[in-house]
């Protein structure tokens, strides 16, 4: 066991040989190592939530055809360092009707809710904050506590546009964590555990191949909860000024704004994690753990990617009918999928791996486009009924 | 030691630092409030009425959707984890359970309720 195999342990071992030897009993060491390595990864996610800002801002100005910042340092690289002095030193003010405890209390649980899923994200096979064996329901649980702090930033803030966002995003919640759930139980029925770690292990073959209409719903699950465009309705800045945190401002606003980045791209981990193998790579993993953490960042950067392609690509929807979407549409979607992904998977067992591997890529592929073609011939029906309305007054008119 | 403590050391980190910073923030900032500046934004017009009031009634029936299913989906966990080792049989009863749950939702999609105005 050497540090380039399994540096975590190395170096929890050396720091116990010395808070023994000064003298601490075994479990307040245990502790406070613990302590020290859950404060070394939050720091460390920190800073590259500070990189995320630059990211953001560089994605969003080339797909809009910007340059975005370049001023301050190589390539803008020192902006989001300006970025927050410049927060820091802002005035922090509250609205004179605001429910002042829960106003203060909402910024620190929207970036808390996030800090706290890497508890059970495995970076390398060895090197991970909690091997949950319930990790799949853990992320669905903290996930939530960030939906709360948003219905109690839009409640306290004593503001109508806040307000409204926060109601929208109640609607959003109660909404796509359903499909959400259903899509979490395919990936375990593949590994029959709900650790992170062991879905990782089992997956030879990535999950995507064997779910990827599951993969799919899961990333515009994901995208509903972030509340990241398409799915925005909360901060519509063009209807609501910036929804929920419309009197946020300074170090508040920015705890706000850091903790959605950061939301995202620990969605694009999950993504990678559930369906694309996460820290595994052709074996990479064995070499080194540093190996392993560089991999699973790589493809969570891919899938945080795709989401702010996704957002920065597609307009913003009504929220009825993001809602007929859900649950007319997504929900039946994602338990039809449980069914035969469990069915396939019963009638499968046993088979070679690439009977298996195909049965179920073509399984999804059907369902897939059987539900496209349903929700196609749905629109070319509704679009007819509205065509028809407007012929009647077009043809009134022309009498008149 | 068990597992939760770890948990436990991640919602206290995960709670120092925003407070840090916010508390760095309040420190460094100017404190310079007056009436104008408290009061509420709503695009430079003057706020009419209490912005605190009654959620609107569609919420209820969504709630009560969204409870029934997120508390089923927490059956189907268990039943997920052990299906590789529990035959067809368990697979056939799994899918009777989901068709019940679906049977719910299409009762309340004909009845109107999935409608949002």
């Amino acid at each position: 066991m050497s540090f380039w195999n399994d540096p975590l342990k190395v170096a929890a071992d050396w720091l116990m040989g010395i808070f023994t030897g000064w003298g601490m009993p075994e479990i307040a060491a245990q502790i406070l190592i613990g302590f020290l390595g859950v404060l070394m990864l939050i720091s460390l996610l920190m800073v590259l939530d500070i990189f995320l800002v630059w990211v953001e801002r560089k994605v969003v100005s080339r797909f809009q055809d910007r340059i975005g910042p370049n001023r301050v340092g190589p390539f803008g690289l020192i902006q989001p360092f300006a970025d927050i002095i410049k927060l820091l030193i802002k005035e922090d003010t509250t609205p004179g009707g605001a429910d002042k405890v829960v106003y203060n209390i909402a910024p620190m649980l929207s970036m808390m809710s996030v800090l706290i899923l890497w508890a059970v994200v495995p970076l390398a096979p060895r090197i991970i904050g909690v091997d949950l064996n319930i990790g799949a329901l853990y992320i669905i649980a903290a996930g939530a506590i960030g939906t709360l702090s948003i219905i109690m930033a839009g409640w306290s803030s004593n503001n109508k546009f806040a307000l409204i966002g926060a109601f929208r995003q109640v609607a959003v919640m109660v909404s796509f964590e359903i499909p959400m759930l259903a899509v979490l139980l395919i990936p375990t029925i593949f590994a029959g555990s709900m650790g992170l770690n062991a879905i990782i292990e089992k997956q030879d073959i990535w999950f995507f191949f064997f779910a990827p209409l599951g993969a799919l719903i899961f990333l515009i699950a994901a995208i509903a909860e972030l509340g990241r465009a398409p799915f925005d309705m909360a901060e519509g800045e063009s209807e609501l000024v910036a929804g929920y945190n419309t009197e946020y401002s300074g170090m508040k606003f920015g705890m706000f704004y850091a903790g959605e980045l950061l939301h995202a791209f620990t969605f694009g981990g999950f993504w990678s994690i559930l369906f694309f193998g996460g820290y595994r790579f052709f074996g990479l993993e064995q070499v080194s753990a540093f190996l392993a953490i560089a991999v699973i960042i790589f493809k969570a950067f891919v899938g945080y990617w795709i989401i702010m392609w996704v957002k920065y690509t597609l307009m913003r929807i009504r929220i009825d009918h993001m809602l007929g979407f859900n649950w007319k549409f997504l929900t039946p979607l994602s338990f039809t999928l449980l069914m035969v992904v469990a069915l396939m998977n019963a009638l499968l067992a046993g088979t070679p791996i690439l009977i298996y591997t195909s049965g179920m890529f073509l399984s999804n592929i059907v369902l897939g486009w059987i539900a496209l073609e349903m929700a196609r011939s749905y629109s070319r029906k509704e679009r007819e009924k509205v065509e028809g309305m407007k012929k009647v007054v077009t043809t009134s008119r022309s009498t008149l | 030691m068990s597992q939760w403590i770890y948990i436990g050391l991640f919602f206290i980190v995960g709670l120092i630092i925003p407070v840090g910073a916010i508390t760095v923030a309040w420190i460094l900032g100017p404190k310079k409030a007056n009436s104008i500046k408290k009061s509420t934004y709503e695009c430079g017009i003057e706020t009419v009425g209490d912005s605190w009031v009654q959620f609107k009634a569609q919420y209820y029936i969504f709630a009560l959707v969204f409870l029934v299913f997120d508390v089923e989906t927490v059956f189907l966990f268990p039943w997920a984890v052990k299906l590789g080792s529990l035959g067809l049989f368990a697979v056939v009863e799994g899918i009777l359970f989901i068709l019940i749950l679906i049977a719910g939702l299409v009762y309340t999609w004909r009845k109107g309720m999935l409608e949002w105005a």
